[in-house]
């Protein structure tokens, strides 16, 4: 008799803990994390996730690369800045028409400068490299889940962006030889079809 | 053994499993100062190395000082640290941030574009903008302490990771000697206006 009313006590203690911990439970931060990382993270993963972004940026730095000084430089220092102002656009909701059909042309027009080792005049290469640097912000810069650091996801999205010019950049060295001039533009005609495989998917 | 005794020690027992599932389960802090158990001023040197939004502005004057040469670094070395420690008193005094989204944009706007460009300015402009980026984050780092009801000593741990912060990074830049490093570093610049360009529409969308 004992045992079965020291069982029952027992059971009342774990309800009254049960009911204790619960009504003094912290708000749960379920799918979308609070931490500063996890916006991190998002922001670096986000450009590298879409072949469209990846191939047109490392397209930047292997023209800057094949256009030689300054525009090796020039480029990528007003690239993440016009895209970062993209960005701003879509966040303040200025609307943008045929965001994604721009990402796409972009990389079949950075892919054909590559392909044909083309030399325009520096404002020229600049002005085209920033229309559609605007188009690749206003379409990437605004996505943030949920309940993440805007901050940490820019920094990630900036962080992620610059490195992918800086892979171009890297692979543009192979533009010293003459055979790697020739990869150079062979890989320019690669990113043009692909381009153009995105166009037809934004058109369909 | 009779039965009477038996509920008061069990309430006990449950306050303590209580106390002790309780522990277990901490909610989040959501203070201004990380809390390291180290002390006031642990927690100020892991602050600023854990906050990007003052680290990266410390880092970004650090850079745009060791561009515009030695005699400017030194001196923003001493401008910034003064006014962030005065910046922090201050804001620990009047335990009242002003508006916390705007020192970070602001910050980010200007040093990345300062250093993006890479225009040249006198070591007593660059100090000037030393002193005004150390007062705007020292100011919300001395109303985070008092508001959260931390110690001022964080203070001292947060001056000293600027200093040290900046001394290394201005040390640097300002050493660096192939052209490709030191547009590596306006690179950098231009990274840094445009995450502050990118939090500034967060801001407007009111999402930071």
């Amino acid at each position: 008799m004992t045992g079965m009313r020291r069982s029952i006590v027992r059971g009342r203690e774990v309800l009254m803990t049960i009911a204790l911990v619960l009504g003094t439970a912290p708000s749960a931060f379920a799918h979308p994390q609070q931490s500063q990382g996890q916006g991190f993270l998002t922001g670096v993963s986000h450009p590298v996730s879409g072949l469209d972004h990846v191939l047109a940026m490392i397209a930047v730095g292997v023209w800057g690369a094949q256009l030689g000084q300054p525009a090796i430089w020039l480029l990528p220092v007003t690239f993440p800045m016009v895209m970062a102002f993209g960005g701003f656009l879509g966040l303040i909701g200025v609307h943008l028409p045929g965001v994604e059909l721009g990402v796409a042309v972009s990389a079949v027009l950075l892919g054909v400068m590559v392909a044909r080792e083309a030399k325009p005049r520096l404002a020229v290469a600049v002005a085209l490299v920033s229309v559609f640097a605007v188009f690749h912000g206003h379409a990437h810069g605004t996505e943030l889940p949920a309940g993440q650091s805007g901050l940490a996801y820019s920094i990630g999205f900036v962080m992620a962006t610059g490195c992918l010019h800086a892979v171009g950049i890297a692979i543009g060295v192979a533009h010293k030889w003459t055979a790697g001039k020739v990869a150079l533009r062979l890989a320019g005609g690669t990113v043009a079809l692909a381009g153009a495989a995105f166009v037809w998917r934004a058109l369909a | 053994m009779s039965a009477g005794p038996a509920p008061r020690s069990s309430a006990a027992t449950g306050v303590v499993f209580a106390t002790i599932a309780m522990t277990l389960l901490p909610a989040s802090a959501e203070a201004h100062l990380v809390t390291t158990g180290l002390g006031p001023v642990y927690d100020g040197i892991t602050h600023v190395v854990l906050s990007p939004d003052d680290l990266v502005a410390a880092l970004a004057l650090a850079a745009f000082a060791g561009l515009n040469g030695a005699a400017a670094g030194r001196l923003a070395l001493f401008a910034v640290t003064g006014g962030w420690l005065a910046g922090g008193i201050a804001g620990l005094l009047v335990a009242d941030p002003i508006v916390p989204v705007a020192v970070p944009i602001a910050s980010f706007l200007v040093l990345g574009a300062l250093t993006a460009l890479d225009r040249r300015l006198s070591p007593a402009i660059v100090a000037v903008i030393a002193i005004a980026v150390g007062l705007l984050h020292g100011w919300m780092n001395g109303a985070g302490i008092a508001e959260s009801g931390r110690e001022a000593m964080g203070l001292a741990g947060i001056g000293a990771t600027v200093f040290v912060v900046v001394a290394l990074v201005a040390a640097l830049v300002t050493s660096l000697g192939p052209a490709w490093t030191r547009v590596a570093v306006r690179v950098a610049g231009s990274w840094v206006a445009a995450i502050g360009l990118l939090m500034l529409g967060w801001a407007l969308r009111g999402h930071v």
